[in-house]
């Protein structure tokens, strides 16, 4: 037997669906978090469920494709599937109108109010007996991130049925309207704090101080919490414990040879150098556990926090006037965030654009603009070393290459682009557990995709090496490695293997020794020139091939023209 | 539901109707008519945005930005060209 969670977008069905499968999908204060329909179990006394989360939708007479997508999922269901409408309970009149649209779908529904611990602090009254009395389905409060009333709730799942309830269709909001004043009272209450704060981050004048205030402190906390987990966890780790040890096998394994300088790798002056030996356990463990995984936490804790309290719709709302410049509008500032951390999520959550043009647009400049974690905490620690200038070159050239990349595709790419249309969730205090799953669902996520994958490039490194192809390929592409970016051959090395790993793909520069302008330049390129493995997949799933392969060509050229001119402007 | 336009009429002037998006950020008003195609009129509609719905403008944005509004415990961000077709009457405060 199957359980659909329906609701509107933002009302917490993914936090539903967590508590009753302890399946851990990520949850967010905004509307869209959801863009996939996720499958769980759950076991109860009497049966086995399937339970599906779908995507947040207002109406049965679908205004978008999610909705219609939720709609055919609906008429395809048996007889015996029952449906869990998730509503807010602080927004109970507008939730009605989807609730209402079910009942008259004569499907088996149960109605869970969550958020109910919220409308105590907004001082909003709901008689629970009247609502089921009248909507003739049970009807339960819950707080689905404390689990408080969870159990309650999968208790009366078996009494989910058609309901009997009778209204006029025409005058659906008028009949929503009666219900309302029969079941809900509102008292009087003042501003609290975090309504203050959010009219404060929406009105122009004090909005922008506001977004300039939290993206600057967001940086300076991921910068402080990732270098600090490196300089007083990582790197003693690795140096003091894990080095002695690394030590013991070379020795063991002869100090030399090729299975020692895949595994160990060359020895610096005699001694393990986790840049420059690229060894499977030495370079090929710390950068992603020493280098990139400090970086990766600090990015998702901020973000999390961020996301968690609703601050990106409002950012949303604010940046809204420049994204149209780009073809997109304010939301498309939240996969450009997620990407930040990895391209990977941040691709997907494009499907909270609608149009395929817009799609098209904020995938390409993301790809090529928004550098995941795993580059950036290496670029930072490389480029970072000649100073902060050097880096702040690297960004502020992937920044004006995104925004100019954005304005020409808006200008040439054909089909519409959408105005924002969002509903702006309230400020919330998050839970700290919540959070924390979040954060840990991400890193487990990054660990078991990036791992593998880094070793993979160390390895493969190896190979290209002993093999001579680095050399090989170098020679060929030398005119353009040397003439255009002014790098040394042996940088083409660190292309190849950027389509693996970037990180990996910067790690190569290290040996090289390169100056300043080679790094900001090489940096910017391995930036730009192609998504890496991961994100290459997930982009030809998402536009398909042909579409991939014109974004591919934009990268490529643009890449080449940057770099270029970068290496005819620095000195 | 809403009367589809067939007369031109700018959709600021209107006597005493003024579009969302020409109304003051604080000031209240009640929804009278929904300029728009059926697709603007359903979307709108789908949240609780309909003629007599009464709504408050909590803000707007500089350079024809989104405008946010609050009808009942939401708030809903709209763009500037969704924002024009929405004709409101202004509730004055006493």
């Amino acid at each position: 037997m199957k359980i659909f969670l329906m609701g509107n977008p933002n009302v917490g069905k993914s936090a539903v669906f967590n508590r009753l499968t302890g399946v851990d999908v990520v949850v967010s204060n905004y509307p869209g978090t959801t863009v996939e329909f996720t499958k769980g179990s759950l076991k109860t006394k009497e049966q086995d469920y399937e339970l599906i989360d779908m995507p947040g939708t207002y109406t049965l007479e679908p205004t978008n494709k999610a909705e219609q997508i939720a709609l055919e999922v609906l008429k395809s269901r048996k007889d015996s599937d029952v449906v869990i409408n998730v509503v807010e309970a602080t927004n109970l009149e507008r939730s009605l109108n989807l609730t209402l649209q079910l009942l008259n779908e004569r499907v088996p529904v149960i109605v869970a109010l969550n958020f109910w611990d919220e409308t105590k602090h907004k001082g909003i009254i709901i008689d629970i007996e009247k609502l089921e009395n009248i909507l003739k389905v049970p009807c339960i409060p819950i707080c689905a991130v404390t689990s408080w009333g969870v159990n309650r709730l999968v208790g009366r799942i078996k009494e989910a049925k058609p309901s009997r309830f009778q209204y006029d269709k025409q005058g659906r909001w008028h009949e929503i309207g009666n219900i309302i004043d029969q079941v809900q009272t509102i008292t009087h209450r003042h501003h609290t704090l975090l309504e203050r704060l959010s009219d404060a981050s929406v009105k122009p004048l004090t909005a922008l101080p506001i977004a300039v205030a939290v993206l600057f402190f967001a940086f300076k906390l991921i910068r402080f919490i990732g270098e600090g987990i490196i300089g007083y966890v990582c790197e003693p780790l690795f140096e003091n414990l894990w080095s002695p040890l690394m030590m013991e096998l070379s020795s063991f394994l002869g100090s030399e040879g090729f299975i020692h300088n895949l595994i160990i790798g060359r020895l610096v002056d005699g001694q393990v150098d986790y840049g420059n030996s690229f060894g499977l356990l030495t370079t090929g463990l710390f950068v992603p556990l020493g280098a990139v995984l400090p970086y990766v936490f600090a990015f998702y804790l901020v973000l999390s926090f961020l996301e968690d309290f609703g601050y990106l719709p409002r950012l949303a709302i604010m940046t809204d006037t420049l994204m149209h410049r780009l073809g997109l509008h304010g939301l498309a500032i939240v996969p450009m965030l997620l990407g930040l951390g990895c391209n990977v999520p941040g691709v997907l959550s494009t499907r909270i654009l609608e149009t395929r043009r817009e799609r098209f647009i904020s995938i390409t400049i993301l790809s090529i603009g928004v550098p995941c974690a795993a580059l950036q905490a290496m670029v930072v620690g490389l480029v970072g070393r000649h100073g902060m200038a050097s880096l702040g070159i690297v960004y502020a050239t992937l920044f004006l290459v995104w925004l100019i990349l954005g304005v020409l595709m808006n200008l040439t790419v054909k089909g519409k682009s959408p105005e924002i249309f969002i509903e702006i969730p309230p400020y919330r205090i998050p839970y700290l557990r919540g959070l924390s799953k979040k954060i840990w669902i991400r890193i487990k996520w990054f660990i078991k995709e990036a791992v593998p994958f880094v070793l993979l490039g160390v390895l493969i490194v190896n190979l290209l090496y002993t093999l001579g192809i680095i050399q090989f390929v170098g020679r060929i592409a030398a005119p353009v490695v040397t003439i255009v970016l002014g790098l040394p051959q042996e940088a083409i090395g660190a292309l190849l293997v950027g389509f693996l790993r970037k990180d990996v793909a910067v790690g190569m520069l290290i040996p090289l020794e390169l100056t300043a302008k080679q790094l900001v330049i090489a940096s910017v390129v391995l930036a730009m020139y192609f998504p890496c493995v991961a994100t290459f997949t997930t982009i030809v799933k998402e536009l398909g091939f042909v579409d991939m392969a014109k974004s591919a060509g934009i990268m490529i050229v643009s890449s080449l023209v940057v770099g270029g001119l970068l290496n005819l402007i620095l000195v | 539901m809403s009367k589809s336009n067939k007369n031109k009429k700018p959709a600021d002037y209107t006597g005493n109707r003024i579009s969302l998006a020409r109304m003051q950020a604080g000031q209240r008003g009640r929804i009278v008519e929904i300029n728009g195609g059926q697709g603007l009129v359903r979307r709108l509609e789908a949240i609780g945005i309909r003629e007599g719905r009464e709504i408050k403008k909590i803000s707007k944005q500089w350079m024809r930005g989104p405008v946010l509004l609050q009808h009942g415990s939401s708030q809903v961000a709209l763009g500037f060209g969704m924002a024009s077709k929405v004709l409101v009457e202004i509730i004055r405060e006493d």
